[in-house]
């Protein structure tokens, strides 16, 4: 009896939600993002989702006429909760790299990356040498990946999120963060990061950032790269990177 | 299913009081609903178990294998390291805050209680947090008083909160096990004229172990699986290669083995404190 009575609601709740969808045009699209990634995506004191990888993201889903909501997801979380199906796309300033590739689809690219060493003004920390250095980077970044690959006798400390690694470089723990250019360049200019700056020479600058979206959606993949298109030519897309850096992030 | 036991136990024992003796009921034949459900269950358990199986050998990858066993050894390295030291440090503290619990001044009794209460009643994670990122943040005061280096490291500061947070438990464990030992013991030995040395390690001990020893193993099993949150802190123990791993990889299976590492690691440890315990109980086996 039971049973029946729950197929029977499974039936109709699958009927409304047909008739719903058929009423409203408006396709709901999940955009999965990390928030702890100032200033591409990040928390405000409120609760609020903010900033790039936000604005390009509600730019992309207006061109797109798609109704966007957000989901916040851990960055060592997010490509599974992605296939799991939590949400349709990561828009978090994802680097395309062939492991990821083999996992997801990417679309082409909505901003071009590459890292940078940052470290206490008065240190005298040389990215050519970082032999027994403790160098801090995001878990499961191609920061990460960079440092175990190029200098695999540096200290290198994993943290689970950007904000924790800053933290570590404030209080001495790490001599130095690896971390995408963009974030850095927000930090160093923030109040906690006026302690340090730029060292050396940007590295790993062929990197590039995609919006990530299930094996085989290639349909979905096409419309964001019109999408991306059209914001670049609408002059939506300068708005935005004017927002927030004063140099072109897009890098053609 | 083959032929059911016979009856289990001798019948006949004296019963308590003189009532009459009942024979135990006779095993249920045939198939009742609580056999089938269980043969099910069993079933379903032996299909996870090979399905488990089954996803291991299709996946298997040598390159994966190759390139990460060696990092999943110091990871589990890490990780026995770091419940060892924690463990045997956490036992020594947990002497005088036992003691403390049963003080008789009213001030120590206080502390003693407030210190198992905060340990026991936060998170573990709240606790490593608030060592590692709480004190890294006090860093001119800790450098003032020359205790930096030691809350520099992320190690230490692991070992420090793991110490602190199991010494609690293992406090109330000492505690209740030379409690469940009866005063009338106490007593028979002062009466006997031992010392009090004497009656704590001739009576009192060999008793209260009896009582604590699945306890402790509770609370190292506990402690082998807490310890899987030091990855957050930058400890790369056998979960933090894990992590590390997957997200490179990206295959579920680097998950599997290490749930079957943890598991093989209290597998262990279950049949050593098996072993202990047929040993302390040896007087009683008949």
């Amino acid at each position: 009896m039971r049973i029946t009575r729950h197929i029977a609601l499974g039936l109709s709740a699958a009927a409304l939600a047909l008739t719903i969808g058929g009423a409203t045009a408006q396709e709901k699209l999940r955009i999965g993002t990390e928030g702890a990634y100032p200033p591409f995506n990040n928390l405000t004191a409120s609760g609020e989702l903010e900033g790039f990888d936000i604005d390009i993201a509600r730019a992309l889903c207006e061109e797109m006429g798609a109704e966007c909501e957000f989901v916040t997801q851990d960055w060592d979380g997010i490509i599974p909760a992605l296939q799991a199906g939590k949400f349709d796309a990561i828009i978090a300033s994802m680097s395309i790299t062939p492991e990821r590739d083999e996992q997801v689809d990417f679309t082409k690219p909505y901003y071009t990356n590459s890292l940078v060493f940052v470290a206490p003004k008065e240190a005298e920390f040389d990215p050519s040498n970082v032999e027994g250095k403790a160098v801090g980077v995001q878990s499961g970044t191609i920061a990460a990946e960079f440092v175990e690959e190029n200098y695999p006798n540096a200290e290198l400390r994993a943290y689970p999120s950007q904000i924790e690694a800053w933290a570590d470089l404030s209080n001495g723990r790490v001599e130095a963060v690896l971390a995408d250019f963009g974030v850095q360049y927000e930090w160093v200019n923030s109040e906690d990061g006026s302690c340090c700056e730029f060292k050396g020479e940007t590295v790993s600058s062929d990197d590039v950032i995609g919006i990530a979206v299930r094996e085989g959606e290639t349909e979905l993949v096409e419309r964001f790269n019109a999408a991306i298109d059209a914001i670049r030519k609408n002059g939506t897309y300068a708005e935005i990177n004017e927002k927030y850096f004063p140099f072109d992030i897009y890098g053609e | 299913m083959s032929e059911p036991p016979s009856a289990i136990g001798a019948p006949g024992l004296p019963a308590r009081g003189g009532a009459e003796v009942l024979p135990p009921p006779p095993p249920a034949r045939g198939l009742t609903r609580a056999r089938v459900t269980g043969i099910v269950l069993l079933g379903v358990w032996a299909l996870v178990g090979i399905g488990t199986v089954l996803f291991l050998l299709a996946s298997w990858n040598v390159e994966l294998f190759t390139r990460y066993a060696p990092r999943y050894l110091s990871g589990l390295l890490v990780t026995v390291e770091l419940v060892a030291i924690s463990v045997l440090a956490g036992a020594v503290l947990s002497v005088p805050i036992a003691l403390g619990r049963r003080s008789k001044s009213r001030i120590i009794g206080v502390l003693a209680y407030t210190y198992v209460y905060f340990f026991r009643g936060t998170p573990l994670l709240a606790q490593t947090f608030l060592v590692y990122y709480g004190l890294g943040s006090l860093r001119p005061e800790l450098e003032s008083v020359g205790l930096w280096w030691f809350f520099r490291e992320a190690w230490y500061c692991a070992i420090f909160t793991f110490s602190l947070n199991t010494a609690a438990y293992q406090a109330e464990i000492l505690r209740g096990a030379i409690e469940s030992v009866g005063r009338g013991q106490w007593e028979a030995a002062s009466a006997l004229g031992l010392s009090r040395l004497q009656t704590v390690y001739k009576i009192i001990i060999p008793q209260a172990a009896l009582v604590a020893l699945r306890p402790y193993g509770n609370e190292i099993i506990l402690m082998i699986k807490g310890s899987a949150i030091v990855a957050i802190i930058t400890v790369y123990d056998l979960m933090g290669e894990t992590r590390r791993a997957y997200s490179r990889t990206f295959d579920f299976q680097t998950y599997i083995w290490a749930a079957l590492i943890y598991l093989g690691i209290v597998e262990m440890l279950r049949m050593t404190i098996d072993r202990i315990e047929r040993r302390l109980t040896r007087h009683l086996r008949r």
